[in-house]
């Protein structure tokens, strides 16, 4: 099957602005849109730049916009997006190169929200213990691949970038909810500056985007919940 | 050029990477820089999914000595033995350590750190499985990265993240620093230091079908060969039984852990003809071979070149709670819902047992009196230290980056308190950027995909599960072929930002180097042990061959005895 790529391609180097290129690929319906980007990249124009490693979804590198959804290019198959293909950098970052962006506000916002395990008291000469229910409480978030879909997608990341954004969130909740942690007091406090979790207007972006089908909307509720409580 | 004064650098933040790093971060006195070509937390270590072994004994009895035992044999009696103790009794602190700095394992009812059963892995010295697999779901490999990254967050470990290494500094033998090329700009930067450390994992993108990333080129252990550090028992590659069909991607042997099992096209249970006590939780050499021999004799599924692997008689919840991950792989890849359907699979590449050769404390030699390279050190997958002998154990991986990565970055501290600085010659980065402007300027029109993709397919056919001499002699005529077209390559992109075709024409030059080693090892041994079957030598012949192999680039061989303190070779049977 022939699948017609659009790529928006901006290289700072030598391009004035963004443009977009158009690429005739052949392909296997159960190709995944990183086999077809790299088709492009090794048969056609070995200048298009993208981020990959893993190419099943786990290493979090190709995230970018997909027929104008935020997704991960490695877990998209053709099947899935018929013959018109459009690829862009994703939103809210700056474009480094074609659909690599700079990843550090990204993670700047993450270091924020100390985003570790913190509890100083003596360990136990073996584990820690915690109840399978209590591991539970954090299941979700923990799986979290830092991929950056949920910020990009949220519409008040884009309007305001001093927002900590839905995955710093996430990162804060794996925490805040480990019954092991004892830190919970100074992230609340973190989260419930200006730029923090009452930012969240609940749009849903998020939750409908990412990729390991975390229900980010909820952890962020749960965030809201606990910050209210701390405060009585 | 820019230039930086480190006392250590580490080069690769997967799990060996940043384990040392945390080590040596809590040192305060000691500037480290960890260099990564990519961001940490997209390593590979995240990949690795069934567990991490240790005989905790949560579950049911164990100990130690049966987890040694079981890693000797599994690597049929190829291991030192005083390092497959070390790793089996290091392991069980390290997991502890692991859950302090907040790891998220999943627990049994009263609280503790839950495990399971995976290949190779026995109670009394062999007698039947035995749970020792600690894990997060299938997402053991993950929350292991994670929590890493997050607690050298927390101690301020420098990372220089895309930094691409491509040279080693040596002055008169004594380690002095690296040389990197920072991604963003195309900028060579010299990274002056008194040790260095590699940890930039595997190299299976040799081969065709793999689990392997795609970045998983093999640098750390071509820049040190051609560094002229020889390379330890690079014969030795493992294929895992049960990758994806035609895309390789790994279904874990936790799925077999689990209950799962694998039929040929009559739906028979095949691994009880070749291993009647452990079934399908045999070491992986062995179920490989048994895969490729059915598929062979004609009992692939529809006569061709897969199997299945049957998860349909287990409960909807171990896949949802259990395997969540592989679940989702199969559903998405395959369009399969393993609860109702059997998922197609074959061998996959999977894991490199050679590497930079290293003693217990990660410090590199460079030769068969065990001589080590002032500064230098090695961890993880890029390493052989010999813990995985011939054959690999599940969830020892894990373990070995782990315990070795955090003993490395343990001597380093220890030679840093008194290691002076070496200058660096006059202009350190030459080397590097000839290299690179090398192939930046060559035009003979050849392609670096083109290359790349034929190296792995031959590599496949020839170098696979089973080898013999002729195709081997045929391989290593192939890579001499492939280096001819590889020094005519033209890329498309000559700019300096973010140059990734410029990358990946560098990157195919290891995978080249490692390939080599690879086939050399494997036409100079001649003999079948673990991992490596010679079907014209198919006996294992500890007369002439208990030993490792070193070879050097310049095609120079040299061997080493195995270290052998309890367990004494015997037949290898499951
Ligand atoms: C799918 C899969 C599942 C697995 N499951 C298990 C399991 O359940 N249990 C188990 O024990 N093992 C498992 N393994 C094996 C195990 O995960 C790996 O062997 C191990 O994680 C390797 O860790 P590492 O730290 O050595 O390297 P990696 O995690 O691969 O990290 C390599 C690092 O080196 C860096 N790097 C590489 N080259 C350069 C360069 N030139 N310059 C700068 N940086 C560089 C990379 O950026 C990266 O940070 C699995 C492997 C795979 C592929
Ligand atoms: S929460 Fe989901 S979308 Fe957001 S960074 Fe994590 S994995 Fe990606
Ligand atoms: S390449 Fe790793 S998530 Fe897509």
């Amino acid at each position: 099957m022939k699948v017609h790529v659009r790529i928006k391609r901006f290289n700072p180097e030598k391009d004035r602005r963004p443009y977009w290129a158009d690429y005739e690929v052949p392909t296997d319906p159960f190709d995944r849109v990183l086999d077809v980007l790299h088709y492009i990249k090794w048969n056609l124009d070995g200048t298009l730049a993208l981020r990959r490693s893993c190419a099943h979804g786990i290493c979090g590198s190709d995230a970018m916009l997909i027929n104008g959804r935020n997704r991960l290019a490695c877990k998209v198959l053709v099947k899935d997006l018929g013959p018109r293909i459009t690829v862009e950098p994703l939103r809210g970052l700056p474009v480094i190169k074609d659909l690599v962006v700079d990843m550090e506000p990204f993670f700047s916002k993450y270091r924020q929200v100390m985003p570790w395990l913190v509890n100083d008291e003596p360990p136990p000469v073996r584990e820690r213990l915690q109840s399978p229910e209590e591991r539970a409480r954090i299941d979700d978030t923990t799986k979290c691949i830092l991929c950056a879909v949920c910020t990009t997608a949220c519409p008040i990341f884009w309007g305001n970038g001093e927002f900590l954004g839905p995955a710093a969130l996430v990162a804060a909740h794996r925490f805040i909810f480990d019954s092991r942690d004892r830190a919970a007091p100074e992230r609340l406090a973190i989260l419930a500056e200006r730029s923090g979790a009452f930012k969240c207007r609940t749009v849903f972006n998020c939750t409908d985007a990412c990729p390991q089908g975390i229900e980010i909307t909820k952890a962020i509720q749960d965030l809201k919940r606990a910050i209210v409580l701390s405060r009585t | 050029m820019p230039v930086h004064q480190y006392d250590a650098v580490i080069v690769g933040a997967g799990g060996a990477g940043l384990f040392a790093a945390l080590e040596l971060g809590r040192q305060r006195d000691l500037r480290v820089a960890v260099l990564s070509k990519l961001y940490p937390t997209r390593s590979h270590t995240g990949a690795a999914q069934g567990g991490i072994g240790a005989a905790l004994g949560n579950e049911e009895e164990d100990h130690w000595e049966w987890h040694m035992f079981d890693t000797v044999k599994g690597g049929d009696y190829l291991v030192d033995q005083d390092a497959a103790e070390i790793l089996a009794r290091e392991a069980i602190e390290t997991i502890y350590d692991l859950e302090h700095y907040g790891l998220p394992f999943d627990r049994t009812p009263d609280g503790r750190i839950a495990q399971r059963r995976f290949g190779g892995h026995t109670h009394h010295f062999g007698q039947g499985p035995v749970r020792r697999a600690c894990h997060a779901a299938d997402r053991t490999g993950h929350m292991i990265l994670q929590t890493l990254y997050q607690q050298c967050l927390r101690n301020d470990v420098h990372f220089f993240n895309e930094f691409q290494v491509v040279d080693l500094l040596l002055e008169d033998g004594v380690v002095a620093g690296v040389v990197a090329w920072e991604l963003l700009t195309g900028e060579l930067h010299v990274f002056h230091s008194r040790a260095v450390m590699f940890a930039t994992g595997g190299w299976g993108k040799i081969f065709k079908v793999t689990s392997n990333a795609h970045t998983l080129t093999g640098d750390g252990a071509a820049i040190c060969w051609r560094r002229g550090i020889p390379l330890e028992d690079m014969e030795f590659y493992q294929f895992h039984p049960t990758g994806i069909y035609r895309l390789g991607i790994l279904m874990s042997e936790a799925a077999r852990g689990e209950g799962a099992i694998l039929r040929n096209r009559n739906g028979e249970r095949f691994m009880e003809r070749y291993s009647p006590t452990l079934l399908d939780l045999a070491p992986r050499d062995i179920i490989a071979r048994a895969m490729i021999t059915e598929i062979r004799e004609g009992r692939g599924i529809d006569g061709k070149d897969y199997l299945h692997l049957d998860f349909t008689h287990l409960p909807r919840q171990v896949l949802d709670e259990k395997l969540p991950e592989i679940t989702s792989f199969a559903r998405t890849y395959l369009g399969v819902d393993p609860a109702r359907e059997p998922v197609p699979v074959q061998p996959t590449a999977h894991y490199a047992m050679g590497g930079i050769p290293t003693d217990v404390w990660g410090r590199v030699i460079r030769d068969e009196q065990n001589t080590p390279v002032p500064g230098l050190y090695a961890a993880g997958e890029c390493a052989c230290v010999s813990v995985h002998g011939a054959n690999r154990l599940g969830t020892n991986s894990l373990v070995d980056i782990l315990v070795f990565g955090r003993r490395a970055g343990r001597d380093m501290a220890r030679y840093l308190k008194e290691a002076e600085r070496v200058p660096v010659s006059h202009n350190p980065d030459s080397d590097a950027r000839e290299q690179l402007e090398r192939l930046l300027s060559s035009a003979g029109g050849e392609k670096v995909g083109a290359i790349r993709d034929e190296l792995a397919t031959c590599m496949m056919e020839w170098c696979g599960i089973f080898r013999n001499g002729p195709d081997l002699q045929r391989m290593l005529d192939k890579i001499a072929e492939l280096r001819d077209r590889y020094a005519r390559i033209t890329l498309d992109d000559r700019g300096r930002r973010f140059n990734q075709d410029l990358l990946e024409a560098w990157e195919l030059g290891c995978l080249l180097d490692v390939a080599e080693a690879t086939v050399r090892s494997a036409l100079n041994r001649t003999e079948s042990r673990g991992a490596h079957m010679r079907e014209d030598y198919p006996k294992r012949d500890d007369a002439q061959w208990l030993k490792h192999t070193l070879l050097y680039r310049d095609g120079r061989f040299a061997y080493k005895p195995v270290t052998i303190t309890r367990f004494l070779p015997q037949e290898r049977k499951y």
